[in-house]
């Protein structure tokens, strides 16, 4: 026969098996089933969250990232910008001052014109007017037959003297 | 890698029981060693607290158990261990050896509220309420880190469910896990109350550690599938002559396992009990204080021992019964090949 402690007894046995169950069935209502399930709630949250920040990191980049091409698309477009405004300034000027040029030399040019004309039409009064004094004052010698070479000079000389160049 | 691991320690913890000093051999005058260990490893009808004064004028400090006594012919009788106190007699049923028997002779069914069933009705209730208390910390502090004990018992429920079940049972874990869990408790906690002075040796009973030892064996069968009794019946990779040699050790297979969680957690325990109580028999059987020294040294090295030993049969059995429950679920049979890899890989063997 087996020793005492080596005999298992029916009594204890019997104990053991209802109330190991009875623990198994409190326990796995009361206690396992919402710690397990807290658990596995906790770690889906943790899981959730890890991955939003995941997420959130990944799209803060590639924010960032169009931040940066925005900014340097915004550089590069005030740099062309700048480029051709220059440019067109510099052929504006370019055109204003051939312009400028070109009417001052037109404006010189009819100038000269009209002082050549004026000239031109001053002189032209100047002959006529020394040819009719010179025939005006032939006319008035012979008219008057002079016999008095005294009264001939007296003459021109008052005639001259009417004269005066003006 | 686990297996073997778990193989070995069965070997270790095996040769520790087979290390027990021998007890029989010591009969002194007046105290037997023996004797008095077995006592204590024993179960009681009484619990018993102190002995105050020696021989003949001893008092016994004892708490008297409720005795429920079964017989065929009379039926259920219930009354005070009290009443059967030092070899009294009552209601035609008296001790013998702690042994209840009718005075007639005819048969008894002793359900008696012994000592170690009155351990296990209090290590139930504590366990109750230390893990419905852990169960309320997860209520009371949704979304907020664990707290007190519920951060003391958290890392091991987690552990069990995570090294444990999962990596054992695979995805099908989840179903098994109330019993690993009680299981688990249910060894540590009992084999720490038993180190306690004056305490049952409950996980050591042979009783319980059977009853366990038959749960897991009915749980592995419940839910075990072809696979696995394909596996039985028809080992794969082995030739055809050895299979009747095969079907037999794989059949007895399926009962040794259970067996040796059985004498496996019984054996390790009862060995740390009879160990440490042989240490301080010392003192009373050389009845020198010269002793105590080294009585207090061992002993207590061996107590810190057999708190370490508490875990790791917890952990043992519950690893164990993963295992073989894990081999019962089984969708293919190739990884039972696979002695000591548990990561699923494809084995190599030649297709049967």
């Amino acid at each position: 026969m087996l020793p005492a402690f080596l005999s298992p007894e029916l009594g204890l046995i019997f104990w053991q098996l209802v109330i190991f169950l009875l623990v198994l069935f409190l326990l796995g209502k009361f206690a396992w089933k919402p710690i397990l399930l807290a658990l596995k709630e906790r770690e889906d949250n943790i899981e959730g969250a890890l991955r939003m920040a995941d997420q959130a990191k990944v799209e803060m980049q590639q924010l960032k990232a169009g931040n940066e091409k925005l900014l340097t698309d915004a550089r590069l477009e005030r740099d062309r910008m700048m480029q051709e405004a220059t440019v067109m300034a510099n052929q504006h000027r370019e055109a204003e001052k051939a312009r400028a040029t070109a009417e001052a030399n037109t404006i010189i040019q009819q100038a000269r014109e009209a002082i050549q004309q004026e000239k031109n039409l001053a002189l032209a009064e100047v002959k006529n007017t020394a040819a009719k004094l010179s025939v005006d004052i032939a006319e008035r010698i012979l008219r008057r037959e002079l016999a008095d070479p005294t009264a001939q000079t007296q003459l021109v000389d008052s005639y001259l003297k009417d004269v005066k160049l003006n | 890698m686990k297996r073997l691991l778990s193989i070995l320690l069965c070997f270790v913890s095996l040769s520790v029981f087979a290390n027990e000093p021998a007890t029989e051999g010591a009969k002194g005058e007046g105290f037997n060693p023996g004797e008095m260990i077995l006592e204590h490893i024993g179960d009681s009808h009484e619990w018993h607290l102190a002995t105050l004064g020696a021989g003949e004028h001893a008092t016994h400090v004892s708490l008297p158990l409720p005795i429920i006594a079964y017989q065929p012919g009379a039926g259920l009788s219930t009354f005070s261990g009290g009443k059967l106190a030092h070899g009294q007699s009552y209601n035609g049923l008296k001790l013998e050896h702690d042994k209840l028997v009718a005075l007639d002779g005819s048969k008894v069914y002793d359900f008696s509220i012994t000592k170690n069933t009155a351990s296990l009705l209090i290590s139930a209730v504590l366990m109750l309420l230390v893990f419905t208390t852990v169960a309320r910390g997860y209520s009371r502090n949704q979304g907020r880190a664990p707290k007190g004990v519920q951060s003391f018992f958290e890392p091991v429920i987690i552990f069990i469910r995570d090294e444990v079940a999962k990596k054992n049972i695979g995805p099908k874990y989840e179903r098994y896990m109330p019993y690993l869990l009680t299981a688990f408790f249910f060894i540590w906690f009992n084999n720490l109350l038993g180190l306690m002075p004056g305490a049952a040796n409950l996980s050591g009973n042979i009783a319980v550690t059977m009853v366990l030892a038959v749960m897991t064996l009915v749980i592995t069968l419940a839910s075990s599938n072809k696979y696995y009794w394909a596996h039985i019946f028809a080992t794969p990779g082995v030739p055809k002559p050895l299979l009747p040699i095969m079907i037999i050790v794989e059949f007895l297979g399926i009962f040794t396992k259970p067996f040796s969680l059985m004498i496996r957690l019984f054996a390790n325990i009862t060995a740390g009990h009879i160990v440490v109580l042989s240490f301080i028999s010392l003192v009373f059987i050389f009845k020198s204080w010269a002793v105590a020294p080294v009585t207090i040294a061992f002993g207590l090295f061996i107590n810190i021992l057999e708190l370490l030993v508490a875990i790791l049969q917890a952990f043992i059995f519950t690893l164990l019964t993963a295992m073989y429950i894990g081999g019962a679920v089984e969708d293919h049979h190739d990884a039972d090949m696979q002695m000591g890899y548990d990561d699923g890989s494809p084995s190599t063997h030649v297709a049967h």
